[in-house]
């Protein structure tokens, strides 16, 4: 049913040599091609349209549930998938998307992921995107990510894209209400003529929200970046984004902050930084006895960890 | 057959000038520099702010590429070598500014140092430069370093290797006090342990002392190169009969700047 290709970026998106232990959904090239449920955590097909419903019982404790998908045919894929992570669950949500193009036509997945995280839950959502393949056909991919984080309730985001994917634009949206808490780690490289853009809405609503967005790129060659960062605080709430580009060869990154406070007690912080790595990090590292090329590999490495 | 007096030095530079550009022109920096520096010795090299010593330290490593002259390490002409190639034949430098990073951490960096087949153990190691490695080894080496955390990190990169010649940029700077006698015992256990031929750029009387030989370095030349017995000697005789103090407009500071 999986193939070398499938087990590559399978392997590739969410580190999975084969199929998973506990619940999960893998889509190949537009269907269902392996799902499991458990007790705790249902996976059910939309009627409406493309896509799932994960339900996660309230109470579940260090569970997992990773929902990949892999395309290895030329076509446009598009999915709706909601999360409802329940009441004081505390669980691991791996996504990603791995394109296989060996053609010259385009390929392109377009997933909108909506998630409900209840009072008091925490919810890990990892994401890896990666394209692969000979062919000089464009791998697409557009996510949207809308999470709505309720009373007391952690979501943590981990957004990785490596090269591969020729063109990006991921948004993403996110409402907290009073306590809840965002932690945002978002880690992008683009290479040749790739193009990628995020753009990241925070909304704290309430009371006591927190959110901490960091987002560190490296922009090759002759690719483009831009990110709209924005953060937009409606009470006493706290909220930092920082925003840091490595911008190499011939390439070009925009950084475009936003903040808004609409009361008087949101403190909210945009840090952005846009430059190439610093020669004496190369020097010091070349005086270890790495090369250049090594050095400047070390220190990519680093900052994209 | 090489005699004694060959086989015992390990360093040497011949000749060596160096000219940096700066926004206007180009400014001589190091002016006919010759020096040889024997196995297992240590020399302090000291003298006047912007006298040329850190631009000597960063011709030996490769930093920065001299006009002329010749650079010889253990018999090998390095001159033309790039600053990994001078690094995998055995010169350590360590920064008097060295840099942070995003990312990587103390082990990651130490790990780079001691290279891949090392066996070294990095809590000692740590130790050996006053940092608990339960508290350091896995923090990432960033803004929130102090700079004399991160000096200290410096030297540790430097005690990783083994290495022939060993150079060190102002060690002492952000190092508090009570950590110096440990600082100065690092240097000297180095030394003996692995023959490495040390060279300590410095100001610090306490350093001074370790030195087999000191070298003073002046407006991009050496200007005298003498035990340590007769500098320090010296220099009680020029603080001693110093007028400066008693003309000087200002007041005079007893470490102030005196080109006489």
């Amino acid at each position: 049913m999986l193939n070398a290709i499938d087990k590559n970026l399978l392997n590739e998106i969410a580190n999975l040599t084969d199929i998973p232990i506990g619940a999960y959904n893998i889509r190949k090239n537009g269907q269902g091609v392996a799902r499991n449920t458990t007790e705790n955590i249902d996976i059910i097909t939309k009627k409406d349209q493309p896509g799932i419903d994960v339900i996660i019982k309230p109470g579940t404790k260090n569970e997992s549930v990773y929902i990949p998908v892999i395309l290895s045919e030329n076509l446009s894929d598009l999915v709706y998938n909601t999360f409802e992570v329940g009441e004081n669950s505390d669980v691991t949500i791996v996504a990603g998307c791995g394109i296989h193009n060996e053609t010259d036509k385009k390929t392109q997945h377009d997933g909108i992921h909506e998630f409900f995280v209840r009072k008091n839950a925490r919810m890990k959502y990892v994401e890896k995107h990666y394209g692969e393949g000979e062919g000089c056909g464009l791998r697409i991919l557009n996510p949207k990510t809308i999470i709505e984080v309720f009373e007391g309730g952690v979501a943590e985001l981990e957004m990785v894209q490596i090269k591969g994917v020729d063109t990006t634009v991921r948004d993403t949206l996110v409402k907290l209400h009073k306590d809840a808490k965002l932690i945002v780690s978002e880690r992008l490289l683009t290479y040749l003529d790739q193009v990628a853009e995020s753009n990241i809405t925070v909304e704290l609503l309430e009371d006591e929200a927190t959110a901490q967005v960091v987002s560190r790129s490296v922009a090759q060659n002759n690719s483009k970046q831009i990110f709209h960062l924005n953060l937009r605080g409606y009470a006493n709430c706290r909220g930092h984004i920082q925003c840091d580009s490595i911008i190499m060869h011939n390439a070009q990154v925009s950084s475009i902050p936003e903040i808004t406070a609409y009361s008087a007690d949101a403190q909210l912080i945009h840090e952005a930084a846009i430059g190439k790595i610093a020669s004496d990090q190369l020097i010091k590292l070349m005086t270890l006895g790495l090369t250049e090329q090594e050095a400047e590999d070390t220190i990519l490495k680093g900052f994209l960890k | 057959m090489l005699n004694d007096t060959e086989e015992m030095i390990m360093l040497e530079i011949k000749n060596v000038s160096l000219s940096l550009e700066n926004e206007l022109n180009k400014v001589k920096i190091l002016n006919d520099i010759t020096l040889t520096l024997e196995n297992k010795k240590i020399y302090v090299i000291t003298g006047p702010n912007g006298g040329g010593k850190t631009s000597l330290a960063k011709s030996i490593i490769g930093i920065y590429k001299p006009d002329e002259g010749q650079i010889i390490l253990d018999g090998i002409d390095i001159t033309d070598k790039a600053i990994h190639e001078r690094a995998r034949l055995g010169i350590g430098y360590a920064f008097q500014q060295p840099p942070r990073y995003k990312g990587i951490k103390v082990i990651d960096l130490l790990k780079l140092a001691a290279g891949p087949n090392s066996k070294i153990d990095f809590c000692e190691l740590l130790l050996d430069v006053g940092l608990c490695a339960k508290d350091y080894l896995n923090r990432e080496i960033n803004a929130g370093f102090s700079g004399g955390e991160l000096k200290r990190v410096e030297i540790a990169t430097i005690l990783a290797r083994n290495l022939k010649v060993a150079i060190f940029d102002e060690p002492e700077a952000g190092i508090d006090l009570w950590s110096f006698q440990r600082l100065t015992e690092t240097f000297t256990t180095l030394n003996r342990k692995y023959d490495t031929t040390i060279v300590i750029i410095s100001h610090q009387e306490r350093i001074l002392r370790l030195a087999d030989q000191i070298i003073l370095v002046a407006g991009g030349k050496i200007s005298e190169i003498t035990s340590q017995d007769k500098f320090m000697n010296d220099l009680e005789k020029m603080n001693s009969g110093c007028r400066c103090k008693q003309d000087c407009l200002k007041g005079g500071e007893e470490n102030a700047k005196c080109d006489r």
